[in-house]
């Protein structure tokens, strides 16, 4: 945090900077710190949000491509269709579910950056 | 033989070396050799991943498969691009934030165990040999292929660039290179594409699936390795010799041969087929799961600088890999039109090799496109082999050789014979066990992966029940029954029925059954919960921004 200083340049000091630097004095960060109930219920509150992001990224995927063998042993016509030329199992495996699967992740990683500036936000809080 | 291969080859050797010389000049501490230093850019480092995960089974073996079976095997390029959803979803960042190097670093750091870490290492190798294997088969099968050479020299020869490679530039000269080999790959494979897509236009479109099955594009002489029943499509029986010839026409049907298995027609055009389902959800499961516990795709994530970027560096790989398996199926279905004799000979492998040359005939372009497409598998076994070395070399550096802990603190030296050590066993099994079916030992080191190190990295980032005991019970029992099912599959005797679905594809039952063993097993001995547990939690998921 104080990287300029130590590179040898002069730097100007402001009380207020300081204060609100010094962190351990911020009680939701030492909860955290120091395992008190409270900083145990903002981690599991946090590990749950990011497990419930990915589980339900997951079932998208299960329910999107997971179920396509099922489909297609139930009803066999749906893998004789035609599109553009191509059948559709050929077109959705071979083509379209790679960018499906970059659609899922890109919208993943916005979710979970939310996640944890919600959770920074809570823990820096002015009280 | 094509003129253009050598030097395409001594290029592509000649660019590796010069590349990881290039790193070396960079390299200079322990750490730079086993994790760059921590200093890789997302876009370098996501490049480095797709240049290491995409292997000889990605770059000849799907396209070999798709032009054998159809569309039923298009789950495995699916699976291998899914499996970094998978693995951005539960384990990239956490695992990233725990600052585990390797897999046994992860079972010190969140159960504290030094028995789960010893585990851990000796599925580390196994995966590692299981994987490292094959690549060097197919490096010897490809210099059989294309370059009329020896099997024994191509394996020795990729074996040796790669070991020289590792030992002497580590992780710092490793990065740079496989950067490097993504983009040649992805080239190898999109600029013969092009021409190929143009040729089949400019040649009427000829039917890639026609109604009597596929037809010869020219008069084509087939030589056999070993004995046959050819059946005609007229029902006759022609039995042949081992070695001998047969010539059949331009737009004659290709028979079909018994020791060669393979899909026509709607079998080969539409899934599912005869008891499919059951050996596709096991592939899908192996795939989609197995990617996070190779040892050297978790190697990588510690080159990220935080969390976030590690997320991001995951999200780019998907990318990348994805675009990537887009052009495989390409020659996979164009090689039903211009190389329908692979399916006699079985060598459906080569398919990515020779189709270039097969389309566009003999002159000077084909050649350049083939030469293009064989430096395109070379750097694919050096940069898969590579990887894989780099991370067994780790694992055996830290916990066989214990170099971290010993007094000296672990040296470059170390580290350099950790490299021989790690490389040796895998390049004399490559020479002597050489029989070996490439593409399908890749699948089963997925399904390894997958039901020993998927439930462990797992449940260890989510679930705080998580004991050592029940982690090693899991471990032991999903991973050891996956790892029986590839023993037996490689050395035992063939099997049918469904005791060879079970055995083959083994992930549908192994992966349920570590996560079982393991939940059951944690929970009867919760009181071996560690008592740090919270404070781990808060370290795996909370932002780096926090500075905790």
């Amino acid at each position: 945090m104080s990287g300029s200083a130590e590179n040898g340049r002069r730097v100007r000091v402001v009380l207020g900077e300081v204060a609100a630097r010094r962190t351990p004095t911020d009680p939701a960060h030492a909860d955290l710190a120091e395992q008190t109930p409270v900083g145990e219920a903002l981690v599991r509150g946090l590990v749950r949000a990011q497990l419930a992001l990915a589980l339900r990224m997951a079932l998208v995927v299960v329910t999107g491509l997971g179920a396509l063998p099922l489909l297609f042993a139930v009803a066999p016509e749906i893998g004789s269709l035609r599109v553009l030329g191509l059948t559709v199992p050929w077109l959705l495996l071979g083509v379209l579910s790679f960018p499906f699967l970059f659609v899922v992740g890109w919208v993943y990683v916005r979710w979970a950056e939310r996640n944890e500036q919600d959770f920074t936000a809570v823990i820096r809080r002015p009280e | 033989m094509n003129p253009y291969v050598v030097p395409g080859l001594v290029v592509v050797i000649l660019a590796t070396v010069a590349i990881g010389a290039y790193g070396l000049r960079f390299a200079r501490t322990t750490s730079d050799f086993l994790v760059a230093s921590r200093s890789v850019s997302p876009a370098w480092n996501a490049a480095a991943i797709s240049g290491e995960y995409l292997s000889a089974a990605s770059f000849l073996g799907v396209a070999g498969l798709i032009l054998r079976y159809g569309v039923d095997v298009l789950w495995y390029p699916v699976g291998f691009a899914a499996g970094y959803l998978a693995l951005l979803l539960f384990v990239a960042a956490p695992l990233r934030r725990s600052g585990a190097f390797t897999l046994p670093d992860f079972c010190e750091v969140r159960l504290r165990s030094p028995l789960l870490r010893r585990l851990a290492t000796v599925f580390v190798v196994f995966i590692g040999c299981l994987y490292l294997v094959p690549q060097l088969q197919g490096a010897g099968l490809t210099f059989t292929t294309v370059a009329g050479g020896s099997y024994v020299w191509g394996a020795l020869l990729v074996g040796l660039v790669v070991t020289a490679n590792v030992a002497l530039g580590g992780m710092r000269a490793i990065t740079f290179v496989q950067a490097f080999q993504y983009w040649l790959k992805l080239t190898a494979l999109a600029v013969p594409v092009i021409f190929l897509v143009l040729q089949w236009q400019s040649d009427g479109r000829p039917a890639i699936d026609p109604p009597g099955g596929p037809v010869f594009p020219a008069a084509t002489t087939v030589t056999f390795d070993d004995a046959a029943r050819i059946t005609l499509p007229d029902g006759t029986v022609d039995e042949v010799e081992a070695g001998a010839e047969r010539t059949y026409p331009a737009g004659s049907p290709v028979p079909d041969v018994d020791t060669v298995d393979d899909q026509r027609g709607t079998d080969w055009l539409l899934p599912g087929g005869d008891d499919s389902l059951f050996a596709t959800y096991s592939l899908i499961l192996a795939t989609f799961l197995g990617t996070m516990g190779l040892p050297h795709v978790l190697v990588r994530f510690y080159t990220n600088p935080d969390g976030a970027s590690a997320r991001r560096t995951t999200l780019v790989v998907l990318g990348l890999v994805g675009l990537f398996y887009l052009f495989p199926t390409l020659y996979g279905v164009l090689g039903r039109v211009w190389a329908p004799h692979l399916l006699m000979t079985g060598r459906t492998d080569a398919v990515v090799l020779i189709l270039p040359e097969a389309a566009l005939g003999g002159g000077t372009l084909g050649r350049l496109l083939g030469a293009l497409v064989t430096a395109g598998a070379l750097a694919a076994f050096l940069s898969t082999s590579s990887g894989i070395l780099t991370s067994v070399a780790g694992v055996v550096f830290t916990d066989v050789l214990r170099a971290e802990r010993s007094e000296r603190g672990g040296s470059v030296r170390d580290f350099r014979l950790a490299t021989v050590l790690a490389a040796v066993v895998p390049i004399v099994l490559s020479i002597y066990v050489a029989n070996m079916d490439v593409s399908r030992v890749v699948g089963l080191a997925f399904a390894v992966a997958a039901s020993s190190f998927c439930p462990l990295l797992v449940l260890g980032i989510w679930w705080r029940g998580l004991t050592d005991v029940g982690a090693a019970a899991g471990v032991l029992a999903g991973g050891g029954a996956a790892m029986a099912a590839v023993l037996i599959t490689v050395l035992g005797p063939p099997l049918t029925g469904w005791p060879a679905q079970m055995i083959g594809q083994p992930a549908a039952w192994t992966v349920p059954l570590a996560f079982a063993v393991m939940i059951v097993g944690s929970l009867a001995t919760s009181r071996r919960v560690p008592k740090d547990v919270g404070a781990t939690m808060l370290r795996l998921h909370a932002p780096e921004s926090l500075r905790l």
